[in-house]
C-alpha cells in the first residue's frame, strides 16, 4: 500500500502529536484546553478514516445495492464528540473559577502561589 | 424483573441522579440518593447470587443480540466488583449527610448528590458492560462527574487539582478510545467476548500491539499506577472528605477491574502476559510504586495526603498480583481489591469525622486525639493495622495470599519485598499512633473538640468492623475470588 494513500492517518498522527505537545508544554490553561481539543479531534478523524470504504457512499436504502461506508465508527465518534464538548466546557468552567481565585490562568503563577516557600508540603512542592 | 437485573444495576442510579435536582431539599435528596444506592446494592447482591448459582448472565440491551447490540455480561469477576462498588458507595453515602452539610453550603449539596450518583452510575456501567465502546462512555461519565466532585472542595487548590486530573484523565480516556479504534479496525467488533475469540487469529499484528499499548497506558493513568499517579494525591487531598472516601474505595478498584478485564479476558493471558514483557513490567512498577509511595507517605504532614500516597502503594500490591499471573495471584489481587476498599473507605470516613470537628486533618490535629475523639482514633488505628496487614484483619488475608502466590512460583525475593513494603506502612501509621496517644494536645488545633457525630461514626465503624469481620471469617470473599480467578483463567468471559 503506497504511503500517500494513507495520508489521512499521517494527518491524524501529526495532529495527535501537536495536541499532546501543547498540553504538556503550554503553561496557559486555555492553551492546554485547546491542545487537548486538537488531540481529541485527531482521534475523531482516525475513527472516521477507519469507517471509510473506498468508493463507498452513505448507507441509505434506496432499493438497489451499492457499496457504502461503514457507519458504525461514525456513530461511535458522534458520542465521543459529545464527550469532548462536555470535557471542554467543564475544563473552561474550571479555568474561569481558577482565574477568579488565583487571578491568573498561567500555570507558573498558580504554582508560585501554591508554594511560596519550598518544603511547605503543598501540592507541587 | 429478575432477567433485567443487569441493566437495572446501572439505570437505577443513572435515573436517580437527575431526579435529585427536582427534590432540592438537602435532607430529602440525601435520603433519596441513599435509597438509590441501597437498591443498587440489593441488585448487585441478587446478581452475585444468581451468577454463583447459574453461571454468567448475558443481557442484550433493547433486545439487540450480542455482536450487534450492546451486551451486558455479568460473570463472577464483575458481579464481585459490582457488589464492592455498590456496598462501599452505600456505606459512604450513609455518612455523607453529616459531613457534606458541614463542608458544602446549601445549594451545592443537591448538586453534590446528583454528581455522586452520576459517578456511581458510571462506575457500575464500566463494570457491568460487555462492550468496549460502552466502557469508554461510562468511563467518561464517571470521570467528568469526578472532576466536578473534586472541584467542590472548599480549598481553592481543589480547583487546580480538578483541572490537573481533568487533563490527565482525558488523555487517559482518549488513549483508551484510540486503542478501541484499533481493535475495531482489526476485528470489526466491539463485543468483549467476540474480541477475545477473534484477536488470537490475528497473530503478531502491529495494530493489535498498538491497541494494547494505548489501552494499557490509558487504564494505568486511571488506576494511578506509579509513575502515572501524579494526579491522585492532589485530588484526594482537596476534594470534600466524603468524595475522597468514595473515590478511594471505588474508583481505583474499577480501574483495576478494567486492567484485569482487558489483559486477561479481551487480549488473553497468552498474549498479554506470555508474549509481552508485561509480567516484569507490572511486578516492577508495582513494587517501585509500593516503596516510593510508602516512603513519600511517611513524610506527609496532611494525613489525607498521606493516605492518598498509601493508596498508590496499595495499587502497587494489586498490580503485582496481576503481574504474577497465576490463579492464586489473581485471587490475591481480587481479595486485596475488596480489602483495600474496606480499609480506605473506613479510614477516609474516620478522617471525615476529624475534619468535621477541626476543619482539617494535619498531623498536629492528631495530638491527643486518643482522649479527645477515642472512637475516631481507634477506627484509624484499626484501619491502619489492617493497612499494614497484621493478623485478624483483612489486610493480612490478602498479603498472605499474595506472598503464598509469589512463593508458589519460587519468587521468594518478591515475597520478601512485599513484607518489607508492609514495614513502611508501619512507619507512617505509627506516626499517627504516637501523635494520638503519646502527645499532649497543644495550640488551637484541638480547641473545643468532641467525638465525631453518630452519623459519621456508625458508617466508619461499619467499614472498620468489616475489616475485622472479614479478617476472621474469610469464607465469602475467599470462595468468590477463588472461583472468579479460576473462571478468568479458564476461558472467555
Amino acid at each position: 500500500m503506497p504511503l500517500a494513500s494513507l495520508y489521512n492517518y499521517w494527518i491524524v498522527i501529526g495532529l495527535m502529536m501537536i495536541g499532546l505537545y501543547m498540553v504538556i508544554a503550554q503553561g496557559n490553561l486555555i492553551k492546554k484546553i485547546i491542545g487537548l481539543n486538537i488531540f481529541q479531534t485527531s482521534v475523531f478523524i482516525f475513527y472516521i478514516s477507519v469507517g471509510k470504504v473506498e468508493g463507498g457512499s452513505a448507507p441509505i436504502l434506496d432499493g438497489g445495492e451499492h457499496l457504502y461506508s461503514n457507519p458504525l465508527p461514525h456513530v461511535l465518534i458522534l458520542t465521543a464528540i459529545v464527550v469532548g464538548i462536555a470535557t471542554t466546557s467543564l475544563a473552561l468552567a474550571l479555568a474561569i473559577r481558577i482565574k477568579r481565585s488565583y487571578g491568573s490562568v498561567e500555570e507558573r503563577d498558580i504554582r508560585a502561589q501554591e508554594c511560596p516557600r519550598p518544603g511547605e508540603g503543598g501540592p507541587e512542592c | 424483573m429478575l432477567t433485567h437485573l443487569p441493566i437495572l444495576q446501572v439505570i437505577l442510579p443513572l435515573m436517580a441522579a437527575p431526579s435529585c435536582l427536582v427534590l432540592r431539599r438537602a435532607g430529602l435528596v440525601w435520603l433519596f440518593a441513599f435509597a438509590a444506592s441501597l437498591s443498587a446494592l440489593a441488585v448487585s447482591a441478587l446478581l452475585l447470587q444468581q451468577v454463583l448459582a447459574n453461571g454468567p448472565i448475558s443481557y442484550a440491551l433493547g433486545g439487540w443480540q450480542a455482536p450487534w447490540g450492546i451486551e451486558y455480561r455479568i460473570d463472577l469477576l464483575n458481579a464481585w466488583v459490582l457488589l464492592i462498588v455498590s456496598g462501599l458507595s452505600s456505606a459512604v453515602l450513609a455518612a455523607a449527610h453529616t459531613s457534606i452539610a458541614s463542608e458544602l453550603d446549601g445549594g451545592r449539596q443537591t448538586l453534590f448528590y446528583t454528581l455522586y450518583l452520576l459517578c456511581f452510575a458510571g462506575l457500575l456501567g464500566i463494570v457491568a458492560t460487555g462492550d468496549v465502546f460502552n466502557v469508554f462512555v461510562f468511563l467518561e461519565i464517571s470521570s467528568l462527574s469526578t472532576y466536578a466532585l473534586i472541584a467542590l472542595g472548599r480549598d481553592r487548590r481543589a480547583l487546580w487539582a480538578a483541572f490537573q486530573y481533568l487533563i490527565m484523565g482525558t488523555i487517559g480516556a482518549t488513549f483508551i478510545l484510540i486503542g478501541i479504534g484499533f481493535l475495531y479496525m482489526m476485528t470489526g467488533t466491539l463485543n468483549m467476548e467476540d474480541l477475545a475469540a477473534r484477536l488470537p487469529t490475528l497473530g503478531n499484528s502491529a495494530a493489535v500491539l498498538a491497541a494494547f499499548a494505548f489501552i494499557f497506558v490509558g487504564i494505568c493513568l486511571k488506576l494511578a499506577l506509579f509513575p502515572l499517579h501524579q494526579w491522585l494525591p492532589n485530588a484526594y487531598s482537596y476534594a470534600p472528605s466524603i468524595v475522597t472516601a468514595f473515590l478511594a474505595a471505588t474508583a481505583t478498584k474499577v480501574a483495576l477491574y478494567l486492567l484485569l478485564r482487558f489483559t486477561v479476558t479481551v487480549f488473553g493471558v497468552e498474549f498479554s502476559l506470555a508474549r509481552l514483557p508485561l509480567e516484569s513490567l507490572l511486578i516492577g512498577l508495582g513494587l517501585v510504586g509500593v516503596f516510593v509511595a510508602s516512603t513519600v507517605a511517611i513524610y506527609q504532614v496532611d494525613i489525607k495526603r498521606m493516605f492518598a500516597y498509601s493508596s498508590v502503594a496499595q495499587v502497587g500490591y494489586m498490580v503485582v498480583g496481576v503481574g504474577i499471573g497465576t490463579a492464586a495471584a489473581l485471587q490475591a489481587t481480587l481479595l486485596h481489591l475488596f480489602n483495600h476498599a474496606l480499609m480506605k473507605g473506613g479510614l477516609f470516613l474516620a478522617l471525615a469525622g476529624l475534619v468535621y470537628r477541626t476543619g482539617a486533618c494535619r498531623i498536629e490535629h492528631f495530638r491527643g486525639l486518643g482522649t479527645a475523639m477515642p472512637w475516631t482514633m481507634a477506627a484509624i488505628v484499626v484501619g491502619g493495622i489492617s493497612l499494614i496487614g497484621m493478623p485478624l484483619t483483612v489486610g493480612f488475608v490478602s498479603k498472605w495470599y499474595l506472598i503464598a502466590a509469589a512463593l508458589d512460583r519460587d519468587l521468594w525475593w518478591l515475597a520478601v519485598l512485599v513484607v518489607l513494603g508492609s514495614l513502611l506502612a508501619v512507619a507512617y501509621i505509627w506516626r499517627l499512633v504516637e501523635a494520638g496517644y503519646f502527645r499532649e494536645a497543644t495550640g488551637s488545633a484541638v480547641a473545643a473538640r468532641g467525638e465525631a457525630p453518630v452519623g459519621l461514626l456508625l458508617p466508619t465503624w461499619l467499614l472498620i468492623g468489616a475489616n475485622l469481620y472479614f479478617g476472621i471469617d474469610t469464607r465469602l470473599p475467599v470462595a468468590v475470588t477463588a472461583a472468579a480467578s479460576q473462571f478468568l483463567l479458564g476461558g472467555g468471559p
